[in-house]
């Protein structure tokens, strides 16, 4: 058989990527979430079935009588798409099935009101992953504070005043608590290096047992920018300390993004309207970004962040390249 | 319809005694009900159970409030208000304990059988568990069923050395009761 | 050949024949001794199927919706407190039409705090969507359990088998359990034409606008007004099979051309019944039990009161500030009848409180009472209510 070559720009349009999640849904453009939900369906492929808690997702996706979802999804209240994935899957082992159960949460509902299925799920080692998109606030109901929230950012229960300096509280370590149940893999992710998410969910895909990512997704309308700069604004957390990417087995740190040139985190608090209040000439603002600056630099720190290797492969042709083989439309 | 009304202590298998008799009757063919009266019991509180037996379906669920028949499993009960109450008149009051029959029924103000049924255990079962020796002498006064029955019924539960130490306990307990002393009075309830 | 068993055992028995894939389990007093025994018969290797034990009774409810959604016949069981905490999902799983069958074991609702039995729990959830069967006695909540399966899969309606807590749960008695053949020909495999399935993926749950949402709901209204029929057909097709009838929706006793009439629901009619053989002199009363509320057999009712002048309705609820529940939607029922008959509505047994055999005559003393007794506790001891809130 004759050699045939075919430049890397051409390889991608003849590789045509499974699409989980059609266009024309209800999202805000430049919607982390919606990326996400992208990101994993694509990497996941088409034999599986999803469990999505209420939130921005659930609601933007399927407005009656129209879905956005090309794979099977079911929608049931706000705390239980752990429990609902758990049923899922022991309904699929019933049933000798292989199709892989992934439940979907914001941060609310990983977080918060869904911390207890999540947990329930996770201690009885269900075959289950799931993504949490994290946004850092309850976006669909008008921007409130989650436990998710990052520390002095400002939400409409959090807001900065005479008292106040926005979110009193730090954000809640979730992979940290998620790992602490020794599942197989646990991973954080950002839309903003997509090949990375694709990586860690076909990960996790391939375990038999509980898995977790935790995905940052901005939310131009809840931290406050501009739609077209959502990658960017995920990227400079990433590139601050701010959001790791890191990967657990089984609660032990085993592999991490290093980030070449950490940025200052007033690189990725400035430009979003959450963190404005942390700009103005007060002495309580100055500390905060000191606050958080030793956040950013605790991560970088605890998690080994400072470092080189050569060029992840991280752009979209490397890793079309890197999956080959035939796809489902 | 006879029905029977056990008081004990939490931990002495008050509901087990009820749920063995019952099912000795069910084995044979009758009508039976066992039920605790429900509540969070706790090691030495009080508890109570109740057992009806007849050849006819039992559909009422309420409490029994005219026991033809008590069965105290913790002779210090029988200080507890209320524990001897309703009592239909000529019915059997069995009682564990030391005293004989004489000094019992001095106690009870009224006729009432003694039986040393947890001395009785601890020397055949190794165990203080009163149940097994008052139901067999229970069964040996009312003839109400056969001794087999009960054997039976304990075979549900344990097997080999336990049942066979069980099966001497009934024959023991059953041999220190006058037998059939109450059959007149369980068989006006039957009817 | 009947065995002695423990109602909950009984019930465990009843569900591993149904063949479940999928048994969620939270445990609270009195439902306790069902999962126990399913765990057992699942640990002994009796019962092939995926037992979890979850962390609170919200995600046993949610992961039976979850199984269920998935294709696989799925069970759980609850009572009181757990049955309020994962009535969000109950609502969620009737309105998303799924078919699941759940135990209700009775239990009063705290507070204040009780572990005995009443039917606070499944009447605060009567509006979730559920079809709610009463059961009489443990016979019954086994057959009703069986035909429950049925009756979820055809209607697409779940089914909420109620069963006294304690007064049924944890009393033995002569039970036939019927043999797998039986139920296996009775039942088929669950086959759920909306199963979420990669070959035909669908999407369940999603947000409904108003210009849509008011049709989903008279949908479901009328498949429960429907539903007579399957719960009717089920408890005779059954009765043919096993020669045990449970009644469909109601069932009538005592004299057939009485002017009084008593309904009641659940355990208590066994006494009743009992009470009415015993005092046939204070007859002849026509003694009426509900088995099916929801949906509320109005047709059914209204024949059976026909003729009556006087109703007395004796139920093991109330809602605070208005008075009966059962009695309530029973006059909305028989004002419908031409001659309606005068209603006295009673609460008795709250909170696990005994029901004498006295209770019979005691209701019967309202009969002619006027103006009618719209509500009262029956067994109330007026003793034990402080002066100052007389």
């Amino acid at each position: 058989m004759s050699e045939i070559s075919i430049p890397v720009s051409k390889l991608r349009k003849k590789q045509p990527r499974f699409q989980g999640i059609d266009s024309g849904h209800r999202a805000c453009p430049g919607c982390g979430a919606a990326l996400t939900a992208r990101l994993v369906t694509e990497a996941s492929g088409p034999d599986v079935m999803l469990a999505n808690a209420t939130g921005c997702l659930e609601v933007f996706t399927t407005p009656w009588p129209e879905s956005a979802w090309r794979v099977p999804w079911m929608h049931s209240v706000f705390e239980n798409a752990a429990a609902i994935a758990a049923g899922m899957e022991s309904a699929m082992k019933a049933q000798g099935k292989n199709t892989k159960v992934i439940a979907l949460g914001g941060d609310g509902g990983t977080f918060d009101i869904g911390f207890q299925c999540l947990s329930g799920m996770l201690e009885r080692g269900h075959n289950v992953l799931y993504v949490c998109y994290d946004n850092e606030a309850y976006m669909n109901t008008g921007v409130q504070r989650s436990s998710s929230t990052p520390h002095a950012a400002m939400t409409t229960t959090s807001p900065p005043g005479k008292e106040r300096m926005g979110k009193r509280h730090l954000k809640k370590d979730i992979v940290a608590i998620v790992a602490a149940h020794h599942i197989p893999y646990a991973a954080t992710a950002s839309v903003a290096y997509p090949s990375d998410v694709r990586k860690k969910v076909r990960r996790a895909m391939a375990v038999d047992g509980p898995t977790f990512l935790h995905i940052h997704a901005p939310c131009p309308l809840g931290w406050g920018h501009d739609g077209a700069r959502s990658i960017e604004i995920a990227r400079l957390a990433v590139e601050t300390g701010m959001f790791p990417l890191i990967e657990l087995e089984r609660g032990g740190l085993a592999d991490v993004m290093p980030i070449r040139n950490p940025r200052p985190v007033t690189d990725y608090l400035k430009p979003q309207q959450r963190f404005r209040h942390l700009f103005k000439d007060d002495v309580r603002a100055r500390e905060e970004l000191e606050h958080l600056q030793a956040i950013a630099d605790h991560n970088i720190e605890v998690y080994g962040l400072r470092g080189e290797r050569p060029d992840a492969l991280d752009t979209e042709a490397a890793d079309t390249a890197h999956r080959g083989g035939m796809r489902w439309a | 319809m006879i029905e029977v009304r056990i008081h004990g202590r939490g931990g002495q298998g008050n509901v087990v005694a009820a749920y063995l008799l019952a099912i000795a009757a069910i084995d044979e063919g009758r009508y039976a009900q066992a039920f605790p009266s429900f509540g969070a019991e706790r090691r030495g509180a009080p508890v109570v159970a109740f057992v009806r037996i007849s050849d006819t379906p039992i559909r009422q669920r309420c409490e029994v409030l005219n026991p033809a028949f008590l069965i105290i499993q913790d002779e210090t009960l029988l200080h507890v208000p209320g524990v001897l109450d309703g009592l239909v008149p000529g019915g059997g009051i069995l009682v564990n304990t030391e005293l004989d029959n004489e000094a019992l029924s001095a106690q009870l103000g009224q006729p009432g059988q003694a039986l040393p049924a947890t001395r009785l255990a601890v020397q055949i079962l190794g165990r203080p568990v009163p149940n097994t020796a008052l139901l067999a002498a229970f069964l040996a006064l009312t003839r109400i069923l056969p001794m087999e029955a009960l054997v039976k019924a304990l075979s549900h539960r344990f097997k080999g050395e336990v049942l066979d130490k069980n099966t001497r306990l009934i024959n023991e307990a059953a041999q220190k009761v006058p037998a059939g002393l109450w059959q007149e009075v369980a068989h006006a309830r039957s009817a | 050949m009947p065995e002695a068993l423990e109602g909950s055992q009984a019930i465990a028995r009843a569900v591993a024949l149904c063949r479940p894939h999928v048994v969620s389990a939270y445990p609270i007093t009195p439902q306790t001794h069902i999962v126990e025994n399913i765990s057992k018969l699942v640990a002994d290797g009796k019962l092939e199927c995926e037992f979890v034990s979850v962390e609170s009774e919200f995600s046993a409810a949610s992961v039976a919706l979850g199984a269920a959604a998935a294709g696989s016949r799925a069970y759980t069981a609850s009572s009181s407190q757990g049955i309020l905490l994962m009535s969000e999902v109950l609502y969620d799983i009737a309105g998303l039409r799924i078919p699941l069958v759940l135990t209700c074991a009775n239990r009063a609702v705290s507070a204040p705090l009780s572990i005995w039995n009443d039917h606070q729990d499944s009447m605060a959830v009567r509006d979730a969507g559920w079809i709610q069967l009463y059961c009489m006695s443990n016979q019954e909540a086994v057959d009703t359990t069986i035909q429950a399966y049925r009756i979820a899969e055809r209607t697409e309606l779940p089914v909420m088998v109620c069963v006294d807590g304690f007064t049924l749960t944890h009393t033995l008695e002569p039970i036939d359990i019927p043999d797998q053949a039986q139920v296996d020909g009775y039942l088929p495999p669950f086959k759920f034409a909306r199963a979420l399935d990669p070959m035909n993926p669908m999407s369940i749950g999603t947000l409904v606008a108003p210009e849509y949402f008011t049709e989903v709901r008279e949908v479901h209204h009328r498949a429960l007004l429907k539903s007579v029929d399957e719960i009717e057909s089920a408890a005779r097709d059954w009765a043919e099979l096993s020669g045990r009838d449970t009644a469909g929706l109601l069932e009538v006793y005592g004299s057939p051309d009485a002017r009084v009439g008593m309904i009641a629901i659940g355990s208590a009619v066994g006494t009743l019944l009992d009470a009415m053989d015993r005092y046939p002199e204070l007859g002849p009363v026509k003694l009426i039990r509900l088995r099916c509320f929801r949906p509320f057999p109005f047709e059914a009712l209204k024949a059976a009161c026909a003729g009556l002048s006087e109703v007395v309705v004796l139920e093991r609820a109330f809602s605070p500030g208005s008075g009966g529940i059962v009695a309530t939607e029973v006059r909305a029922a028989l004002s419908e009848l031409p001659e309606m008959p005068r209603v006295h509505g009673y609460a008795m047994g709250l909170g696990g409180r005994d029901i004498p055999l006295e209770t019979y005559g005691r209701a019967l003393e309202v009969v002619g009472r006027e103006p009618p007794e719209r509500f009262a506790v029956l067994d109330l001891r007026p003793e034990q209510i402080p002066a100052e809130e007389l």
